[in-house]
């Protein structure tokens, strides 16, 4: 029986049908859109529009078009809205395979287009389904540091997502009210083309088309069934509850994290001790020895509006220190709870360079280490005027280690960790 | 039958003289317009809306592009055609395979319970494969001074949990389905494989 697969005859499982799609179809509706706007709130996290050197996708153009000051409060801001999107991302993993698994036929169906529309709509699937697979990929690899992908992480997943974006409007908009007539019309699933429904009634577009394009998914051979399109959904779902289940435990502590078994930050910490919490980078990896932190060689400059003061470790102690719990968290999703910190508020060193404390500027954030996409970064106002802001000397009351950031690291409420600059070498007040 | 709501529009309550007069109109349209050259072009709502897509498409396309388009281009359109030709053939035809295997020896109903154990498996793997396969294990390590060598041991005490579990859940369900009779059940309470 050697049928071609745009054959509907060579499509053999009786599990294809319009509740099956409709279904998954509408968990990635509310999913995907989860997705893209705790995306796009990642990106304004970064404050790209404050300065050059926070903004990796710099000819954005209107794509920024929402882009606002991030706040600093609450305090687990990006913690909440990058953990979701990681960790939903990868729960919906399964759940897209499904969907494109339950809709391939369609990629075969003949003739290629019935109309203009039709070809543009055939067309703009491969923006959906490869936009989709990219981001999805791209993300993925990513948080597993596997940067393998053509180009920036950053430009990838940020131009990709608005590449797929685009064809994700369209296609919901011309497929959810199919969907969900489908899931309340076909209340029985396994239900197969339904005649008599009052489909034409409601006017859809597409004079040509048949009146319930998905039916051309019902498989006119079917297989004798191994399991219930029910079953086969709670099989789905529990490919998500797996993920979860071995990944959300990456932002939180403790026992809670050794559940993430194959998350990058899951498992065991790092070190145990007051400094035993998740690194994102070591010291050793960005090249920073300790000759250059040391006490004599190390020093901090700050620049302002008619001074650059130099300061010493020592000189830093005995500046009035303030203590707050702030956690870390990544953009790889993973994040830790509070931790302790205790240094000098952001705002004072704003001070010692000339600024009224409550009228603090921008400031420019330079790192010892040499290379690194942020090596330096640029905080806004809101950001050094806020009094847990702090330039952090000591963690849940020891000394920083060398990977937590020693000599002195930042440390802003709601910031993306990557803006909280360790090893700091150089920090300069002013407008950018 | 069911009284209607009388605020309620219903077809049905039209006036049946106007009602046959727009079922005649909408006789006479394909005469009065060239229903061929509709057809051809299809719904001009669509054709906006795509219009909207592949302009918004084409502004980000061009900036994703930017750099090193050949290799991006063929990032985005290969993740699909992997995924279309190579991942689902692939994976749909270990699924027939085991399906019809199992039909030869009369178990096709047994089907999920190799089904789901290999799927999550694979699942798993094909997410994490990063870090199960140790191609990342060096730069991993050095920059989160984490060990990358419990991923692989860690996705395959899953993978032994997850047959383990779908053989237990097979052997407590034919246990049950053989004890069906009840005098039988109530003389032994529990299965003896039930440990």
């Amino acid at each position: 029986m050697p049928r071609s697969p745009s054959s509907p005859a060579f499509w053999r499982s009786p599990l294809r049908g319009p509740w099956f799609t409709s279904v998954l179809g509408v968990v990635l509706l509310v999913g995907i859109t989860v997705l893209f706007v705790t995306g796009l709130l990642s990106y304004a996290a970064y404050n790209p529009n404050l300065s050059a050197v926070n903004d990796k996708t710099p000819d954005k153009g209107i794509l920024g078009f929402y882009l606002f000051p991030w706040p600093t409060r609450p305090v687990w801001l990006y913690r909440l809205t990058q953990g979701v999107h990681v960790t939903l991302g990868i729960a919906l993993v399964p759940v897209l395979l499904a969907k494109l698994w339950s809709v391939v036929p369609k990629l075969f169906a003949l003739p290629p287009a019935r109309s203009l529309a039709h070809a543009l709509e055939r067309l703009s699937l491969l923006l959906l389904v490869g936009g989709a697979l990219f981001e999805f990929t791209t993300g993925v690899l990513n948080i597993q540091l596997d940067y393998v992908f053509p180009g920036s992480f950053y430009t990838l997943h940020f131009y990709g997502a608005w590449v797929f974006i685009a064809a994700f409007v369209t296609h919901a908009v011309l497929r959810v009210p199919t969907a969900f007539r489908n899931l309340r019309h076909v209340r029985r699933p396994s239900t197969g083309p339904a005649s008599g429904s009052p489909e034409r009634a409601s006017g859809l577009p597409g004079a040509g088309e048949p009146a319930r394009p998905e039916d051309e998914l019902v498989s006119p051979d079917p297989l004798p069934p191994t399991v219930s399109r029910r079953g086969a959904l709670g099989f789905v779902g529990g490919g998500s509850v797996l993920l979860v289940a071995t990944t959300a435990g990456h932002g939180f502590d403790g026992p809670l994290r050794e559940t993430a078994l194959l998350a990058p930050h899951g498992g065991a910490e790092p070190g145990s001790g007051p400094n035993g919490f998740q690194i994102n980078k070591t010291a050793a990896s960005r090249g920073i020895t300790a000759t250059e932190t040391s006490e004599e060689a190390w020093r901090l400059v700050v620049t302002g509006k008619d001074r650059t003061v130099r300061l010493s470790r020592t000189e830093l102690r005995e500046l009035p220190l303030y203590s707050a719990a702030l956690p870390i968290a990544c953009v790889e999703g993973w994040s830790t709870s509070d931790q302790w910190w205790r240094g000098v508020r952001l705002r004072d060193l704003a001070g010692l360079v000339g600024y009224e404390k409550d009228a603090a500027p921008d400031v420019l954030v330079e790192s010892l280490q040499r290379h690194g996409a942020f090596r330096v970064a640029a905080l806004r106002d809101n950001q050094v005027r806020d009094p847990r802001s702090l330039l952090a000397l000591f963690v849940n009351g020891e000394d920083l280690t060398p990977d937590h950031g020693y000599p002195a690291r930042v440390i802003v409420p709601a910031a993306p960790g990557v803006l909280n600059t360790k090893w700091v070498a150089r920090m300069t007040f002013g407008d950018l | 039958m069911r009284r209607l709501d009388p605020r309620r529009f219903d077809p049905r309550r039209l006036d049946p003289r106007r009602l046959e007069l727009r079922r005649r109109l909408a006789a006479l349209r394909p005469a009065t317009r060239p229903r061929i050259g509709r057809d051809l072009i299809g719904s001009p709502f669509q054709l906006l809306l795509l219009a909207c897509t592949f302009a918004l498409a084409a502004y980000a396309g061009v900036r994703l592009l930017a750099a090193e388009w050949s290799r991006v281009a063929l990032w985005f359109v290969g993740a699909a055609v992997l995924h279309d030709l190579v991942l689902v053939p692939l994976y749909a035809g270990a699924d027939r395979a085991v399906s019809e295997a199992l039909d030869a020896t009369g178990h096709r109903d047994r089907t999920m319970y190799v089904r789901v154990p290999a799927a999550l498996s694979g699942l798993l793997l094909l997410v994490w494969f990063p870090l199960i396969s140790g191609q990342v294990a060096d730069h991993y390590r050095s920059a989160t001074a984490l060990s990358a060598d419990d991923f692989l041991a860690h996705w395959l005490l899953i993978t032994a949990a997850l047959f383990a579990g779908s053989a237990l859940l097979l052997l407590l369900r034919s246990v049950r389905a053989s004890r069906r009779d009840p005098l039988r059940r109530a003389t032994k309470e529990r299965p003896p494989a039930a440990h």
